[in-house]
């Protein structure tokens, strides 16, 4: 099991998540930066709101995802955008 | 290959700046009898539509010095409306707070502020003007104002030995990142190479700071090391390659690869006034005549390394600049027939004590100066 850096995650300053309809996909733009996400990558960053804990951001996705076990990926996932200071834990 | 849609639109807005930078990037002639030909507010905006039909993600609002319009907050909106994640790349000494705010208000998501120095009375006298705290003064606006800050600093023999204190500076200001841009010999830095040129070891010494503060800093501020093209082997990446991942548009409303490219002789770059930008991107014999890999000559055609899609080729206008024919092998490259003028430049660094004498950027025309 990852254990995450982040505990509340939300995006950096500076950081948003949107949509390029150029490409169809998620991106997260950052200061002369972007980063092309998949959808469930994207997924879960659009439930980073600071207030969410990285478990209860894997439940929802669980649920919506008819019960698979996501934990281990999302903390994966959010690790990885927290190295690069992307996600930052909001409480910190 | 198909041609990819850009990522990135650099929009000069102005090439007024008031500071007087002996190493800027803007072409000597700074079309100062054309500022009435400036696009105007609805054609920028008309232009970033375009840009965020066309796949651009973001722009850059720069100049010269963008804040000498009045409606770059204007403009802001419209780049936010558009979905463009916008960078004001501003001097600093017109960031007032009332401009901050409203532009804050109006969306801008970044703001990049240039600084020549650590040293007071050396950034001055780079800049040719008494800018020094004002610049401080508007990075503390920005991080105050909660927006993310870059500090900008191009590194030259008259600042490198102060590398370690640039990077303090930085960080004391509150910047997420430090871009330390050592220079690129194009626009006025072409005119005053000899002057700006380091030595081999300021430069091994400036990259020694950077990695002992990367070490202290971790994450709380990204340093960019530009690295100085004339000391490398292979040449840099230039835009990421000539009409690729980037396109300019110059105060003037004409779409170009990069900065410089206007000094290359036989190309005719269009203008936003007369067709749009993704006509432009896509059917321009400008923006064609570098693109991809066929252009290229020996000895990149079958270059040893496989470079051809990491370099792009290295910078056109360095080519024209130091062979007079902006079709041949960047002379960075150890490679090229004419690395021996790259190695010619980068001895006169060493051999000069004290730098040659600097022609500060002027909007007075330039015959007779040199």
């Amino acid at each position: 099991m990852t254990q995450p850096t982040v505990r509340k995650p939300r995006l950096a300053t500076g950081v948003r998540l949107q949509w390029d309809r150029v490409r169809e996909r998620h991106v997260l733009l950052y200061p002369e930066g972007a980063l092309a996400l998949n959808a469930t990558a994207a997924d879960v960053l659009e439930l980073c709101d600071g207030v969410r804990t990285i478990d209860d951001i894997a439940a929802a996705l669980s649920a919506r995802y008819e019960g698979s076990p996501v934990g281990d990926d999302v903390a994966q996932l959010l690790t990885a955008i927290a190295d690069r200071g992307l996600v930052i834990d909001a409480d910190a | 290959m198909p041609t990819p849609n850009p990522l990135l639109l650099i929009a000069e807005l102005s090439y007024t700046c008031p500071l007087h930078c002996p190493y800027c990037s803007n072409p000597l002639d700074l079309g100062s009898t054309r500022r009435g030909e400036e696009l105007k507010t609805e054609e920028w905006a008309r232009v970033f539509d375009e840009a965020a039909a066309l796949g651009v993600l973001q722009v850059a609002l720069t100049g010269g010095e963008p804040l000498v319009r009045k409606d770059v907050e204007v403009l802001s909106r419209t780049a936010a409306d558009a979905g463009l994640y916008s960078t004001l790349v501003t001097a600093g000494t017109p960031f007032t707070r009332k401009r901050a705010e409203a532009l804050r208000a109006a969306g801008l998501d970044h703001v990049q502020v240039s600084i020549q120095d650590s040293d007071q009375v050396e950034s001055d006298r780079v800049a040719g003007t008494g800018a020094f705290a004002r610049k401080l003064e508007a990075a503390r606006l920005a991080r105050e104002l909660d927006f993310p800050l870059t500090i900008n600093v191009v590194l030259h023999r008259l600042n490198l030995d102060r590398v370690e204190q640039i990077i303090d500076l930085a960080a004391d200001l509150g910047a997420q990142r430090l871009e330390l841009a050592n220079t690129q010999y194009q626009g006025w830095a072409a005119l005053n190479r000899d002057g700006l040129m380091p030595t081999r070891a300021q430069l091994e010494a400036g990259e020694q700071a950077v990695a002992r503060a990367r070490e202290r800093l971790g994450r709380r501020m990204e340093i960019l090391w530009v690295l100085p093209d004339y000391f490398e082997e292979f040449p840099k990446p230039c835009m990421g390659g000539w009409a690729r991942d980037a396109i300019l548009v110059n105060p003037f409303g004409e779409v170009l690869p990069c900065q410089a490219a206007t000094t290359i002789p036989g190309l005719l770059f269009e203008n936003v006034r007369e067709r749009s930008l993704p006509e432009i991107w896509f059917e321009s014999e400008a923006l064609e005549r570098f693109r991809g890999t066929d252009w290229m000559p020996e000895p990149c055609r079958s270059c040893p390394f496989d470079r051809q899609e990491i370099d792009h080729g290295g910078c056109r206008c360095q080519a024209l600049a130091l062979t007079g024919d902006a079709s041949a092998t960047d002379p960075v490259c150890h490679l090229s027939p004419h690395h021996a003028l790259v190695v010619e430049a980068r001895q006169v660094g060493e051999a000069i004590s004290a730098g040659g004498a600097l022609v500060y950027r002027s909007p007075r025309p330039l015959a007779g100066r040199y």
